[in-house]
């Protein structure tokens, strides 16, 4: 038996009015330690993918849309750019370097991109087995999509239009499977991605259905491939500047001059956290206000339990313990609730994160897992400390100046 | 062993007690007695360094009790004096034993061999592992004497220890606490308006 041991003996022997405080204490830490881990994972989820891209030139339309699209391939593209006209931005002296890719397809949801190889470059893909591919209709699959689908190499995936997975489906988009890549915990784990041929490829012969009534495009489509000026269009264009200087004047002249559109990622994704960073502070402070609840109802929850055991309080001195030695088990007490409060708090924030991940993977292919303890989740045991030493201020002040004599005499 | 010289008293400046000279040897048990409001309980109180007197001299064990700090009173009660109140008081979230062995953690001590020889000397072993509120009365009055003796104090001090109960009843428990005085080696002062006890004292005073 120690003072320690009697903390939580007298925490136990009354586990309704300790488990309200505990609660509300939970829950504060909880929400607060949700908001920041997911904030954070988000943020370096964002922040990875982003690769130094400067700009993404797309068609017009919303450019967080377009970042989204084509940087995070979590939203539907704003529509196709030509590839003549994105070839004359990528031959501009500003542009140091420049990926094409194009949407067209998926494959049971995932998305099929038609990109360069120096977008695999980008994201340090590297081929776990199999090889890069040499023709038209041969893909590259990315980790979560061979583990959540089962694909092996060599299989054979039939497309379906679109980027849902209700399309209708092509015939002749069936791609063979010649490379599996390694996990790179970047966008690229959730895509199929293959040669920008195989997209132009199938989408001429849809197209060709699409439009077989309008002759103007007809003799075009014939001869794409020999011809100069095709029609060959291609969703968006990642820009890596010579020099970061050219990210103020660039973007804006392609608006300002061209029927394209250019955005900047690092800009569209701080204006999305400025949007929803609102959210989430006012959601924190709700979240501290149910702490300092918490902390008042801990203290009510003290100073009744005081006067109810005053008398065992004398006793305890009676038998020569010190004023001090009763303090101490009052914040004691208080501690081990608001620590374990702390506690059950992280828990409920890493199975929240959990929770959403498992969310946000069904709906977005998205996946957050990790769960280190983040240095603002120190600071939250910090302020779990405080409330508990504060909230047993008082009533370990009040057992401290208690007047043993007069209480037993009251008796 | 015990030796009080002119102690008075006095709360807020409204109750005023001035105690007779008390002066009792070792090996002697002492019965004080006295009427409602002549300030018994102040002056167990005092002997046991709850409270502290205005002026006069108590010396107990040979140290005067009106010179130690609240701290200092602390310890010395925790090694010499054990307290049998009028109405037990325990801590209600421990068990028996447990609060026997929080009264030996004060003391800086952990025996449970003694803890149970105490328990089985006063027939309520097979209650060790009950929490206090579910005892009968009797069964708590014998608890608390075994908490008033688990650290072997030299003085075992009980406040009306016999008020509320019947003549039967109240010559068992005066026996038991003489015995269990005498069982382990400690000296016995009993404070109490009960007038059927002096029969069983020796030596008493009346304030």
């Amino acid at each position: 038996m120690n003072i320690f041991k009697l903390s939580i003996k007298n925490i136990f022997n009354k586990p309704l009015s300790s488990s309200i405080s505990l609660a509300l204490l939970v829950l504060g830490v909880g929400i607060i330690s949700l908001l920041l881990q997911l904030n954070t994972l988000i943020k370096d989820q964002m922040d990875n993918n982003l690769r130094g891209i400067d700009m993404v030139v797309g068609a017009k339309g919303s450019p967080l849309q377009l970042i989204l699209s084509s940087v995070y391939h979590i939203d539907s593209p704003t529509g196709n750019i030509s590839l003549a006209e994105a070839e004359t931005i990528s031959n501009n002296r500003m542009v140091g370097s420049s990926i094409k890719i194009l949407y067209g397809d998926n494959y049971k949801g995932f998305r099929i991109v038609g990109a360069e190889k120096k977008f695999i470059e980008l994201y340090k893909g590297v081929i776990k087995e199999g090889k890069d591919w040499d023709n038209p209709y041969e893909v590259l699959v990315g980790s979560k999509v061979y583990e959540k689908l089962k694909i092996n190499l060599g299989d054979e995936l039939i497309s379906s239009h679109g980027l849902r997975e209700t399309g209708q489906s092509h015939d002749e988009g069936t791609f063979k499977v010649v490379g599996l890549l390694k996990p790179s915990n970047s966008v690229i784990d959730q895509l199929i991605i293959t040669s920008p041929q195989s997209v132009w490829d199938i989408h001429e012969t849809h197209d060709h259905d699409e439009h077989e009534n309008e002759n103007e495009h007809e003799h075009e489509h014939e001869n794409e491939h020999e011809h100069e000026h095709d029609n060959r269009e291609i969703t968006a264009m990642l820009i890596k500047f010579k020099s970061p200087m050219n990210i103020i004047q660039f973007p804006r002249q392609i608006n300002e001059n061209t029927n394209l559109q250019a955005a900047v990622p690092s800009y569209e994704i701080s204006r999305l956290f400025k949007l929803f960073g609102f959210g989430i502070e006012t959601l924190s402070y709700l979240a501290y206000l149910i702490i300092i609840v918490s902390g008042f109802s801990l203290f009510i929850n003290l100073f009744n339990s005081m006067r109810e055991r005053k008398y065992e309080m004398a006793l305890i001195r009676t038998l020569g313990a010190s004023r001090f030695q009763l303090s101490t088990m009052i914040i004691f007490e208080s501690l081990v609730l608001t620590i374990s409060g702390f506690i059950l708090g992280l828990l409920f924030s890493r199975f929240g994160v959990m929770f959403v991940s498992s969310l946000m993977e069904e709906s977005i292919n998205y996946n957050l897992n990790s769960l280190k303890i983040l240095n603002e989740e120190y600071w939250l045991l910090g302020l779990s400390v405080l409330i508990g030493v504060v909230s047993s201020l008082i009533p370990a002040i009040q057992v401290y100046k208690m007047n043993i004599s007069k209480i037993l005499a009251d008796a | 062993m015990l030796k009080t010289k002119e102690v008075e008293f006095n709360y807020d400046n409204q109750m005023f007690f001035k105690f007779q000279n008390i002066d009792l040897n070792s090996n002697e048990n002492l019965l004080i007695i006295g009427e409602s409001g002549v300030g018994k309980t102040t002056l167990m109180h005092l002997l046991a360094g709850l409270l502290k007197s205005n002026s006069g001299s108590i010396k107990l064990f040979d140290k005067e009790l009106n010179q130690m700090s609240s701290y200092q009173l602390d310890s010395f009660r925790k090694n010499n004096i054990g307290i049998v109140f009028q109405r037990p008081h325990f801590v209600n979230s421990l068990t028996v034993k447990e609060n026997l062995q929080l009264a030996q953690y004060i003391a800086n001590k952990n025996d449970n061999t003694r803890i149970e020889s105490i328990l089985k000397n006063l027939n309520i072993f097979e209650k060790s592992n009950k929490k206090t509120n579910q005892l009968s009365q009797g069964e708590k009055q014998r608890v608390s004497i075994a908490l008033a003796i688990v650290n072997s104090p030299k003085l075992i001090l009980a406040d009306e220890p016999t008020s509320s109960l019947d003549d039967n009843n109240c010559s068992k428990v005066i026996k038991l606490l003489k015995k269990q005085a005498t069982d382990f080696g400690a000296q016995l002062i009993v404070i109490t308006h009960d007038s059927r006890l002096k029969k069983h004292f020796k030596k008493s005073i009346e304030l």
